[in-house]
């Protein structure tokens, strides 16, 4: 009965829990993270049980309000959106275990508003995923938008002008979308998916479609910070509290990446993206370009988080210009590649959390002797590490895999060249850190005073200690079992072409 | 050409309005001036939408005239002007509303930080 139900507590639960955070904080401060933890807890189960649901009995059509679909609101969920929903929910749990002492430090006042505003977040990745209705995408893509940009500003030194820029180029972004589904109503008076699927193949000719499909690109281009529309992310993603980088960093990205996979293979078909339009070569082009000019500014920057920010620029690059290689093995690399992804990037700023939470920067010179200092999440920084470089057998080796094999495949060297050259890249930009941080301990004993901090043993608090460590092993898991995950999941995910 | 133009009038506002915006959001220095050509822009997606919903030719509202006795309904679709794009603007207002409330209170909160709305001001300040 309750399984029944579980596609709308996934979204209904942390919505309503947002609601009554602010009335729980005045009452007790202290409360709210344990309720927050509580929603999210729901959400991650609701998600499992659809996720349990979707691998044994196919996919789910919920009808919100019993409207039957194309005129009511309808949730569909396949297999590519059930994986994203437990890693959505999952990594929302995990940060919100994390965020409890680093929002003590941060924002001792805001708290209760910033655990409003992170189910808020919550509620709108997981609804942009969920939902089977382009308008309905619109508004929790907003929703989404919005509690970001407020979670932003409230971060360090100039996080409000770097929100500031994120809202005037995310609302753009999210205007051009609004255009699309406009100009699509307008050939085909429905806002359904699936009914779109159905009534749009023999539209292909009108320009009103291409029309829409050109501002749906634009608009999600900018949402996922392909390069060069990716300005507004490093600024906005380095200067948030690092709590709210920690959720958001992973996750919106590549939510706007299952957008596009759900815009480019459901609404419109392969035939549409590949074979009338030269979405092949535009999408490449963009995913080579964003690959190296992210490695490359990466190897440029000093702030580790800023640095983090450009490695999310070069992933987008793999995760388009797979796309653009037009095959199914290599979109079994990149759905498989968003789920790496998340986890990489999660435990990447799990870890500069508590880097900045102890040494109160992120700035690569204040590394040193953290190795000493920190031994457990230096470890799971090794893991993470390796894992976007892409050795095995950790999961970041077997996508990069797959994204190889497809563009042999497609017979594209120089995305083979790409994917090589961004791995050495990481290899350099990650060994100088674990240098700065293992080896230099030399630089410290000159120092003195920082000879005796830099020696003792100081762990990160269990609380942020136990979500880093659970995400280097969920790594080394996703490594071990990537083929049962591909046989029962992405293989249906990925669309026949 | 001129009755392509004419005819389709609300398009080109629309069009016009929107790059006004766009333009203003790109190019504005104060920060206030940006929110305003956001606004702009988000506005002409409402001109559009209101627009694609109307029907030439003294098509109504979809309301049923004589519910009750038989016959006199607008039930052809000609007659009503459709009414969902409508319905979807509202919503979208109430994005647009909490986007520019939201884009205020960090204009607010630059203000009283760098007491200044003009952005390379506030970048100068930053340095």
């Amino acid at each position: 009965m309750i399984t029944e139900q579980a596609p709308i507590l996934i979204v209904i639960v942390p919505l309503m829990a947002a609601l009554v955070t602010p009335l729980l904080g005045w009452i007790r401060k202290d409360i709210c993270y344990i309720w927050v933890i509580l929603a999210l807890f729901v959400s991650v189960m609701s998600s499992a049980t659809v996720l349990n649901t979707v691998i044994h009995n196919g996919i789910i059509h919920y009808h919100l309000g019993n409207w039957l679909p194309p005129w009511g609101i309808e949730y569909v969920i396949d297999h590519l959106n059930a994986m994203m929903l437990v890693l959505v929910s999952g990594t929302a749990f995990l940060v919100a275990i994390y965020s409890r002492r680093s929002i003590e430090q941060e924002l001792p006042e805001q708290t209760v508003y910033f655990y409003t505003l992170f189910l808020l977040q919550v509620t709108g990745f997981l609804g942009i995923v969920i939902t089977g209705d382009v308008f309905n995408l619109y508004v929790f893509l907003e929703i989404a938008s919005l509690a970001g940009y407020a979670l932003i500003a409230i971060g360090e030194e100039g996080a409000p002008l770097a929100s500031f820029r994120y809202i005037i180029l995310g609302t753009v972004g999210a205007c051009f979308y609004l255009l699309g589904v406009g100009y699509l109503y307008i050939v085909t008076g429905s806002l359904n998916m699936a009914d779109l699927a159905g009534i749009l193949p023999e539209l292909y000719g009108s320009k009103v479609v291409l029309v829409a499909f050109a501002f749906f690109m634009v608009g999600l281009a900018l949402k996922m910070a392909l390069f060069p529309l990716h300005v507004w992310l490093p600024d906005a993603y380095t200067k948030a509290p690092s709590v709210a980088s920690t959720l958001i960093a992973p996750l919106m990205t590549k939510v706007a990446i299952y957008v596009l996979l759900r815009l480019m293979f459901t609404i419109f078909r392969p035939y549409l993206s590949f074979e009338l339009l030269p979405m092949t070569k535009i999408l490449l082009i963009a995913g080579i370009v964003a690959i190296f000019a992210g490695a490359i500014m990466a190897l440029a920057q000093v702030d580790f988080k800023r640095m983090l920010c450009y490695i999310i620029v070069a992933e987008v690059g793999y995760m388009v210009g797979g796309i653009g290689l037009a095959n199914s093995v290599a979109i079994k690399g990149v759905v498989l590649h968003i789920m790496n992804d998340v986890v990489m990037t999660l435990g990447l700023f799990t870890v500069a959390g508590i880097i900045s939470f102890k040494m109160k920067s992120h700035n690569l010179t204040d590394f040193k002797g953290l190795f000493k200092k920190m031994p457990l999440t230096m470890a799971a920084f090794v893991v993470v590490a390796l894992s976007i470089i892409g050795v095995p057998p950790t999961c970041g080796f077997f996508s990069k895999w797959y994204l190889i094999q497809g563009s042999a495949l497609a017979g594209n060297w120089i995305f083979i060249v790409a994917l090589l050259f961004s791995s050495l890249i990481n290899i350099v930009l990650f060994f100088r850190i674990i240098e700065i941080g293992y080896y230099n301990l030399d630089a410290s004993v000159s120092h003195g005073h920082d000879h005796d901090e830099g020696s003792v043993v100081s762990e990160a608090p269990v609380s942020m200690l136990v979500p880093t460590l659970a995400v280097a092993v969920i790594i080394l898991l996703i490594g071990f079992y990537n083929q049962s995950i591909i046989t029962n999941i992405i293989q249906y995910a990925v669309p026949k072409l | 050409m001129l009755e392509f133009i004419i005819g389709k009038y609300n398009f080109w506002i629309y069009i016009i309005l929107m790059m006004i915006g766009f333009y203003a959001m790109i190019s504005k220095n104060n920060l206030i001036k940006k929110i305003i050509g956001m606004n702009i822009f988000q506005t002409a997606i409402i001109l559009f939408y209101v627009s694609i919903a109307y029907k030439k030719g003294g098509a109504t509202l979809p309301i049923l005239t004589d519910a009750d006795a038989h016959g006199e309904h607008i039930i052809t679709i000609a007659q009503y002007i459709n009414p969902l794009p409508h319905v979807l603007m509202l919503t979208a207002i109430v994005v647009m509303v909490a986007t520019l409330g939201v884009a205020l209170a960090i204009a607010i909160m630059l203000y009283r930080k760098y007491h200044t709305l003009e952005e390379d001001e506030i970048i100068k300040a930053l340095k």
